[in-house]
């Protein structure tokens, strides 16, 4: 098992056409079972048409009914994106990934909201992200799939290509990944650290999870809290920015330390009293996942 | 992106918040006029640099004739102002503010940001004005009130009124500052701002009610759609190295020390600083080369780090992703090659196309200290970087 995708699941692409979109879905068609998992492409202009075989939709709902697909990619650009993300929401999907990267605040706080309203069930994940994979079954976003062994790990991480850097320390030692999850960089999004610890507490395929965070807001925080009260299998962590200045953002629109609060050093003291093992040094995340197994 | 107090006060100002008559001005002729023109006998002259504290730091000052306005504008225009946000070499101030002087009643705060784990906008008011916020969040946590705004329907008027009733405003009062309160949060949506203060927010001896200082920052990710906000960037308070590494669409940040990084990936990027100082060095920058670095956009990096006469060393850090390590090791080469390299490189490639990667490092001729993971990548450039002392 895993968590969030498997081989089974049916995937849309939103802003197939586009250049980040064409080469995202080619690569991620060609790894483990993406033949058979991508399925649909949306765009309003060019329905009826194809890429690579994969059948363009006008609309998500069209797709969803034309194909039973249950899972959206958006490579929307930014101005377009929240919109997009709306649109599979409204088509109730079980969960849709935004990989798209600069999107206005204001749009995900609207967005945020109209998902609340809508009491949807939907699950969002990003957007700013590098998506999700489950190695040898399904790889969504824009990760190198090379680098992942299947196995029992669970990964989850604001950012990409330190996720990277966690997932091959693992390959390394031999251990594979049950599912790596990328939540994103940005201050408003969907899942956050503590909602992809809780499905990885309930997978009876992770033994134990790498959470990777970094400066800016609450989340971490709120995440060791729930580990320390709810969490069976062993948790690592790192928090990058230990050295990033207040007040600066660092690359991510959501790693800012601002107003006090945000810090590494905070973040790391209360992951490591809520039993979480901690390390500072980055080249160590798979060496420590492997001490506490 | 940042703006200056006069610019925010331009905004707000148009969306019916009051504030004292004031004027911008860039000379001491232009301060002395100003003060003219407003009339009165009392003024203020403001440094105008986007950093807080000013007043602290010797930037604001109260004057009483137009020969003390000149002498003060002189004093201020031209000095490296040091607040606890420029840093130690402070920033030159090139702008003034003259306003007219107000007869405070009360000094009260009101600010608005977004809120993470709400994910709305939330306003916060307090009692406690022209202080440092912060102080009073970490002192008197219960002297800051707010209201969570649900974006659909707006500020709710009663709330407004109730909240300017706990910060201490008269009954007569309340309606005029919910008008304020109204006036700020149009003025946070309508520009796509990420932070909007007004510290203090006065009541005046007359019964008004007058944004005395006031503080925009916007979202960066929506200023494609803010013409009027970009318009009012003033790049003579950026940082000269983050300005060329943003025409390159490098993410870059000056820091302190003296060992440059060169990454990809924001969070990897922070890791590197980290495990630079993990192994006691002193990263000078942060600079995420982003997903698609190519060979000229790896030369730039190097120029803008270079330009850094702290530099003592360089740490090259690429995970290959969908990035090829080749691609990058061509880069490098090609970027010693074309500027003039005179401080240590360390480079560690990992991910796709590696070996090769490393291949072209090693075939290049150049002295390239190569590496296999981040903490020797680091030791080995905190090393070369004390060699070079």
């Amino acid at each position: 098992m895993s968590i969030l995708i498997n081989k089974n699941t049916r995937v849309i692409t939103q802003g197939i056409t586009g250049k980040t979109g064409r080469f995202h879905t080619q690569t991620s068609r060609d790894y483990a079972n993406g033949r058979s998992c991508y399925v649909a492409g949306v765009n309003p202009k060019k329905a009826g048409q194809d890429f690579e075989g994969i059948p363009i939709y006008g609309t998500v709902v069209e797709a969803k009914q034309q194909t039973g697909a249950t899972v959206s990619v958006v490579y929307v650009p930014p101005v377009g994106a929240a919109a997009a993300i709306l649109e599979a929401v409204e088509a109730e999907l079980e969960l849709v990934i935004c990989i798209t990267e600069g999107i206005p605040v204001k749009d995900m706080i609207e967005l945020r909201y109209s998902m609340r309203n809508m009491n949807s069930r939907t699950l969002l994940l990003g957007p700013n992200c590098p998506g999700v994979i489950t190695p040898d079954e399904l790889k969504i976003g824009i990760m190198p799939g090379h680098i992942h062994r299947k196995g029992r790990i669970g990964v989850v991480s604001r950012s990409g290509t330190l996720t990277y850097e966690a997932v091959a320390q693992l390959t390394e030692l031999g251990l594979g990944q049950s599912t790596a999850v990328g939540i994103g960089g940005d201050p408003v999004n969907g899942l956050k650290h503590i909602d992809v610890l809780k499905l990885f507490n309930e997978d009876p395929e992770t033994d134990a999870v790498v959470m990777i965070g970094e400066i800016g807001g609450t989340d971490e925080e709120a995440a060791a809290v729930w580990v320390k009260e709810h969490m069976s299998k062993p948790v690592v962590g790192f928090i990058a920015g230990v050295t990033a200045p207040a007040g600066k953002r660092m690359g991510h629109a959501g790693a800012i330390i601002s107003g006090g609060q945000g810090t590494a050093d905070e973040k790391l003291r209360i992951m490591d009293a809520s039993g979480i093992s901690v390390t500072r040094d980055p080249s160590k995340m798979g060496s420590l996942l492997k001490s506490v197994l | 992106m940042k703006i200056h107090e006069y610019q925010a006060k331009e905004i707000l100002r148009a969306y019916g918040v009051k504030t004292p008559k004031g004027v911008p001005c860039f000379s001491v002729d232009e301060a002395e006029e100003a003060a003219r023109k407003l009339g009165g006998d009392v003024w203020v002259v403001k440094a105008q640099i986007h950093a807080g504290g000013r007043g602290k730091g010797g930037g604001v000052k109260v004057v009483k004739s137009f020969d003390e306005v000149r002498a003060v504008s002189s004093s201020i225009l031209g000095m490296q102002l040091v607040t606890h946000q420029t840093g130690s070499t402070g920033q030159l101030v090139k702008r003034l503010m003259v306003e007219e002087g107000a007869a405070i009643e009360k000094e009260l705060y009101v600010g608005m940001v977004v809120d993470r784990s709400t994910q709305t906008i939330c306003l916060m008011a307090s009692s406690e004005g022209g202080m440092d916020i912060e102080e009073v969040a970490a002192s008197t946590p219960e002297k800051i009130h707010k209201i969570f705004i649900d974006p659909k329907q707006g500020l709710d008027r009663i709330a407004s009124i109730q909240l300017n009733k706990k910060i201490g405003l008269p009954q007569q009062a309340l309606e005029k500052g919910a008008d304020l309160f109204e006036g700020l949060y149009q003025a946070f949506v309508d520009t796509d701002a990420s932070l909007a203060e007004i510290n203090p927010m006065i009541l005046t001896v007359d019964g008004d009610i007058l944004a005395l200082d006031a503080k925009m920052n916007f979202d960066t990710n929506a200023l494609f759609r803010q013409p009027k906000i970009l318009d009012m960037r003033d790049l003579d308070e950026e940082d000269p190295a983050e300005i060329e590494a943003s025409k390159f669409d490098l993410s870059y940040i000056s820091l302190d020390g003296d060992i440059g990084c060169l990454v990809n990936g924001a969070g990897l990027a922070m890791a590197t600083m980290d495990v630079i100082k993990l192994f006691g060095g002193e990263p000078a920058n942060f600079l995420d080369v982003g997903g698609g670095a190519t060979t000229e956009k790896v030369t730039e990096a190097f120029k803008i780090m270079l330009s850094n006469p702290k530099l003592k060393a360089i740490l090259v850090n690429i995970f290959g992703g969908i990035m090829q390590c080749d691609v990058i090791a061509t880069g490098v080469v090609e970027a010693a090659k074309q500027v003039d390299l005179t401080v240590p490189l360390v480079v560690r490639m990992k991910g796709t196309n590696e070996d090769l990667g490393k291949q072209i490092l090693r075939e290049s001729g150049l002295p390239i200290i190569s590496s296999d993971t981040m903490a020797d990548a680091a030791q080995q450039v905190v090393e070369a970087a004390r060699g070079g002392q």
